[in-house]
């Protein structure tokens, strides 16, 4: 199924060859800078929280190679979803679709910063890292942008690995290993990830319908996003504490990931609860904004912790991993 | 002369971007050269001394 493709643009809105107008910022609009600074974010709370540890300066070395490999799947992204892009309000201003960045260039420079950021990673640090960064390059741009983004309604669930995976380079690039440490976190990215967008995809599902996206209120209605939306959120909120008992968190996370996952599923009841106009609409938006405060509390709670030298609560599985 | 009017005339806006880009890739290029020289003096660390005479 590739509905998107039934209504495909055809090329007057894109660039075609001849003199560029791109300006620099154009360029930099294809890294999403945006998404990038949530991956930056979880990739150094990997890095920090890892044992042992890198100097300083190839540190950041790393996270800036994450950044850019980031970027990279973005500018790769745009690239190929510039057809869907052009019909969807969100979206309709971005270089591509509107005609100050010519397909071709997009592609070049994902390509080549996917090249630069992987390689320097590797150098830089491992190259368990600087795989797992090519992985997710891979991921995202293959896996979800090629395949199941037009294909499944289940696209965000499987797609979301790749936005999950930072935290995991992060620690990959600390200590040359993947541990359950740096699994759990990668599980709360990606149990997080669902309930998140499709609380967007609630107020955008028009945009969705418009662009052919089988989005999952486009495909199975909306009554059922706001199930699936409840479900996963409720999984979400314990494994969300998990890290206070793996070694990852004190007792200020095991207080505040316990707040803050109960005030996730309270969000997620009203958007079940709320099935009509603006109410509704309201109460998505707000489920929206809040996923976005709890990731941030819950990973900066580690971050901070961890930079105080603050004792995690237990470490059981010490040794197994 | 000919080649000049036969050719792409790119108007003043083009030009400005297009010097911006060129402007961009020269910074870029330049902090690829940093990052690979610190990579290097910070993998080595002490050893970057170490060498036979």
């Amino acid at each position: 199924m590739s509905l998107a493709h039934d209504d495909h643009l055809d090329a007057p809105t894109l660039t075609g060859p001849g003199p560029s107008l791109a300006g620099v910022e154009d360029f930099v609009a294809l890294l999403k800078p945006r998404v990038m600074s949530l991956v930056i974010f979880t990739a150094l709370v990997g890095l920090v929280a890892a044992p042992g540890g890198l100097h300083p300066v190839l540190g950041a070395i790393a996270l800036l190679c994450v950044a850019v490999g980031a970027g990279a799947s973005g500018a790769l992204n745009m690239w190929w979803d510039a057809d869907i892009d052009a019909v969807m309000t969100r979206t309709q201003n971005r270089p591509i679709p509107a005609g100050r960045v010519a397909p071709g260039e997009a592609l070049g420079f994902g390509l080549l910063l996917s090249g630069v950021s992987v390689m320097l990673l590797g150098l830089a640090t491992n190259w368990l890292a600087g795989g797992l960064l090519a992985f997710t390059i891979f991921f995202y741009v293959v896996v979800y942008t090629m395949w199941l983004k037009r294909w499944t309604p289940q696209n965000i669930v499987i797609g979301g690995l790749a936005g999950a995976l930072p935290p995991m380079i992060g620690w990959a690039a600390a200590t040359g290993t993947v541990g359950l440490e740096s699994a759990t976190l990668v599980a709360i990215i990606f149990m997080w990830t669902p309930p998140h967008f499709w609380a967007l995809a609630l107020i955008k599902s028009e945009d969705y319908a418009r662009a052919g996206v089988p989005m999952l209120p486009v495909v199975a209605g909306e009554d059922e996003t706001r199930k699936q939306i409840l479900l996963y959120s409720i999984a979400l909120a314990p494994l969300g504490v998990l890290p206070a008992g793996i070694g990852l968190g004190g007792w200020a996370y095991l207080a505040l990931s316990s707040v803050a996952g109960l005030a996730f599923v309270g969000f997620a009841w009203r958007v079940y609860r709320q099935r009509e106009g603006a109410p509704a609409r309201r109460a998505a938006g707000k489920l929206f904004a809040y996923s976005l405060f709890y990731l941030t509390a819950l990973f900066a709670t580690i971050l901070i912790e961890k930079s105080l030298g603050v004792a995690a609560l237990t470490a059981p599985f010490d040794g197994w991993v | 002369m000919m080649a000049e009017e036969d050719g792409v005339r790119l108007t003043t806006e083009q030009q400005r971007q297009r010097r911006r880009r060129n402007v961009a890739i020269a910074w870029a290029l330049g902090a690829l050269v940093v990052l690979f020289w610190l990579v290097t003096i910070f993998k080595l660390g002490g050893n970057v001394l170490n060498r036979p005479l």
